[in-house]
């Protein structure tokens, strides 16, 4: 939390995340402006998107999706746009490009991994005999019990 | 004076807890009761000089002696009391000797009150957390002195970054670390426990405190630091997957996960060797968060070679204790044979699916939050992974583990019948999927989210009552239901805490109000129902900083709710702007308004949210936190205690 701190004290000017002035006046593009902007890093903050932060660079970046939808491109020739020139760093929910997929896929083969282990150790459980109650009690462990049986 | 008596303290410390680690571990290796005996008043020793040692660095804060280089980066004669005092943790090296403080406060109460322990495992507890508090000792006192003086001291200090000037970030600090410290009291059990090559059921009931206590201070930590960004950021966000709040979200969710698979090796002497793991594996993620927040690391890449000594140390302390003790349990696991028996169905398979659902959804955030270095050095790919990413890979755990936690909770240990446990829960079911319903024809054409997350929230709340009220046998009565023991009460307040927290975090995602307007002054305009009117703007001066306040007034439907008054500091010393949203809290919302700039024209841009059942985010965390407290005193654990004095008056004189 307190790197989160940090960027705000980098932010300069107490700005404001989307300003009234950048609002589009058609209702359907600015939703999915704003739905757009959630998706796209602000490139100066950390863990950003530019539709919560204050930088002027944010703003710039906001303008530019609202321009490129009043253009009349589509949700994903927009980002497709910005991808291009600020790379995919912008992009907070990474593509499932390349290397990538094993970002997506670590979690459902993890669990598939731990379902099958658990799976296995349940069966395991399961199908045991119970094994025999143990007697084996060290020195010190009779003599206190010795005790305990005498108070 | 005081300070050079601070920092011989801590030397002192160091070295006290260097032959804590050494002499007891010989000791119970080779059955000296003597050797094994010192690492009590040793225990106590260390605890006293660390906290002789922070007092005098709270004392340097509170006089504001500006001769110390902490004391000038990170306070201000005219600053509040109460932020000079935690001023003390607001920075890198105060915040580490607070840590290494509540280390040694550990071990202390290990050593006060871990009488009934068997000498041998004790001394060995003992002899791991001294080495763990060594560790971080050399830790300060090589790199990151807080007792360092300045040659010329300077007239007043750069002033604590007006973030942190808040009640909230105070206590959120001291919160996380006796919860990240806490784990290391479960790790020192679970290598101790390696080393004497025997885990039982006492050593689960002896882990188990330590791990809820853990826990519990995690839950506190996290709300208060998410409640913080809540307020204080000026758009209400509550959590950002950031890196920094991965890092305390992890340990969270282990722990959480050890706190349960610990009660089958307590009650059923199973899952002994996964709950060692855990609890290895648990302190390791606390590590690695310190990692992450000392190093910089995930700022940027880049940052790591800003501070490169703090992040490697810290680094090798994490490769030392964890890679030794993740070799120890590779020698010894054998020797933890599972004794109890159990069917598919039964209580301990459904706590082994809670172990694998929270262990996993762990890994996913573990996996995202390091995908980016990954990347980075692996593939020359600088990509980001936000929040986007972590609500679709991380939620469907969470879904899942509400879905079985009623079920689960209710079978019976060693063998059930599904069937008999869901039949018992139907009522629950049927009111949580009614309100659902019913929310979904309400809201029509809105996403999914609200309802799924309210029947979520319901089935595990209700679930948990149903729960509670069979404890009290068939008939069920109230006078048996207060008597029930505490723990039964934990666990059904804490599982209703966390069904609480999940349907209000749907909840306001999915009905979130938002406003965005020049306001102009006097005339009213309207936001989801309510009428707000910005009366007037005014510069107020504060005691460190200058303000422009507005006065919005609230109404609905005509009639006046209240005044509100959103803020805009402006912090001389520290040189920093900061946005206070003034928010009318109520049960069912709230109003959360904040001020922006003037404009050219004279007016002033305003931003508006409602947000519905926001406060029942932290409400569910208290509950969870609470249950856990509920839980922690149950007789169980007290009986234990009283347990403990039989010894002393037993064994006679020697």
């Amino acid at each position: 939390m307190k790197r989160l701190v940090l960027i705000f004290m980098l932010m300069a000017g107490p700005l404001f995340a989307v300003q009234p002035d950048e609002v589009l006046d058609d209702p359907v593009l600015e939703e999915r402006a704003r739905e757009l902007s959630k998706g796209l890093r602000c490139l100066v903050c950390r863990n950003e998107s530019i539709d919560d932060s204050n930088a002027e660079l944010a703003r710039d970046l906001r303008l530019l999706v609202r321009e490129r939808l009043v253009a009349g491109d589509s949700d994903e020739e927009a980002i497709a746009y910005i991808v291009d020139r600020y790379g995919e760093y912008v992009l907070l929910k990474p593509t499932t490009s390349g290397a990538n997929w094993v970002l997506w896929l670590a979690g459902p083969a993890m669990m598939l991994v731990a379902a099958f282990m658990g799976w296995r150790f349940v069966r395991n459980r399961s199908t045991a005999r119970a094994a025999p109650v143990e007697a084996k009690l060290t020195e010190s462990e009779k003599e206190r019990l010795r005790q305990i049986l005498e108070e | 004076m005081i300070t050079e008596l601070g920092h011989f303290a801590l030397i002192l410390a160091f070295l006290v807890a260097i032959v804590q680690t050494v002499v007891p571990l010989v000791g119970a290796q080779k059955r000296w009761s003597g050797w094994m005996a010192m690492a009590e008043p040793a225990a106590t020793a260390q605890f006293l000089l660390t906290a002789f040692a922070f007092g005098a660095l709270v004392w340097a804060f509170v006089v504001s002696d500006f001769s110390l280089r902490v004391v000038v980066s990170n306070s201000h004669s005219a600053k509040p009391m109460l932020y000079k005092i935690s001023g003390t943790w607001g920075n890198h090296e105060g915040s580490m000797l607070l840590w290494v403080l509540i280390v040694t406060l550990f071990g202390a109460m290990a050593a006060w009150f871990g009488g009934g322990l068997p000498p041998t495992l004790k001394a060995r507890v003992l002899s791991v957390q001294a080495a763990i508090a060594v560790a971080f000792f050399a830790f300060i006192l090589f790199t990151s002195n807080p007792f360092e003086r300045l040659a010329v001291p300077p007239f007043d200090g750069r002033d604590l970054n007006p973030l942190l000037q808040d009640p909230g970030l105070a206590f959120h600090p001291p919160f996380l670390y006796l919860g990240y410290v806490g784990l290391s009291m479960a790790f020192s059990f679970a290598v101790a426990a390696l080393i004497e090559g025997r885990v039982d059921a006492a050593w689960a009931r002896w882990v188990r405190p330590w791990t809820l206590a853990a826990w519990v201070f995690l839950t506190i930590g996290i709300a208060l630091g998410s409640w913080w960004a809540y307020y204080e950021l000026g758009w209400g966000g509550f959590w950002f997957w950031d890196p920094v709040e991965n890092a305390s979200f992890m340990p969270w969710l282990l722990a959480a996960a050890l706190l349960h698979s610990a009660i089958v090796v307590e009650k059923r002497e199973a899952l002994k060797s996964w709950t060692i793991l855990l609890a290895i594996i648990a302190f390791g993620f606390s590590l690695i968060g310190t990692f992450i927040v000392r190093s910089g690391i995930l700022t940027s890449v880049h940052a790591f070679a800003n501070d490169p000594e703090r992040g490697v140390f810290i680094l090798a302390i994490l490769a030392f204790f964890i890679g030794g003790a993740l070799t120890l349990f590779a020698a010894r696991a054998q020797a933890m044979e599972a004794k109890g028996v159990f069917g598919m169905v039964s209580r301990e398979s459904a706590l082994v699916v809670n172990n694998i659902l929270l262990a996993v959804s762990c890994f996913v955030v573990f996996f995202g939050t390091l995908w980016p270095i990954v990347a980075e050095m692996g593939f020359g790919r600088k990509l980001s992974v936000g929040a986007p990413f972590f609500n679709a890979a991380f939620t469907p755990f969470m879904v899942a583990l509400g879905l079985i936690l009623p079920l689960g909770s209710m079978l019976p240990w060693k063998r059930g019948k599904l069937g008999k446990v869901a039949w018992s829960l139907r009522y629950a079911f049927g009111l949580a999927l009614a309100l659902a319903i019913i929310v979904w024809v309400m809201q029509t054409g809105r996403s999914a989210l609200a309802p799924v997350g309210l029947f979520l929230g319901a089935w595990i709340t209700f679930g948990a009552a149903v729960d509670l009220w069979s404890r009290t046998g068939r008939k069920g009565s109230l006078s048996r239901l207060m008597r029930l023991p505490r723990a039964d009460w934990g666990k059904a307040v804490a599982h209703s805490g966390l069904g609480i927290t999940m349907f209000a975090i749907a909840g306001l995602m999915a009905w979130e109000v938002e406003d965005i307007r020049v306001a102009r002054i006097g005339e009213p305009f309207e936001v989801g129902g309510f009428t707000l009117t910005l009366e007037d703007v005014r510069r107020v001066e504060g005691p460190n900083y200058l303000s422009t306040m507005g006065t919005v007034t609230l109404e609905r439907n005509g009639r006046f709710i209240t005044t509100l008054h959103p803020e805009k500091r402006d912090y001389p010393v520290a040189r920093m702007p900061t946005t206070e949203a003034a928010i009318d809290y109520r049960f069912t919302r709230d109003v959360y308004v904040v001020i922006g700039d003037q404009q050219a024209d004279g007016n002033w841009t305003m931003r508006t949210y409602i947000k519905p059942f926001a406060n029942w985010i932290w409400g569910g965390s208290i509950l969870m936190a609470l249950g856990g407290v509920l839980s922690l005193s149950d007789r169980r654990f007290r009986v234990a205690a009283g347990a403990r004095k039989t010894p002393s008056t037993g064994v006679p004189a020697e």
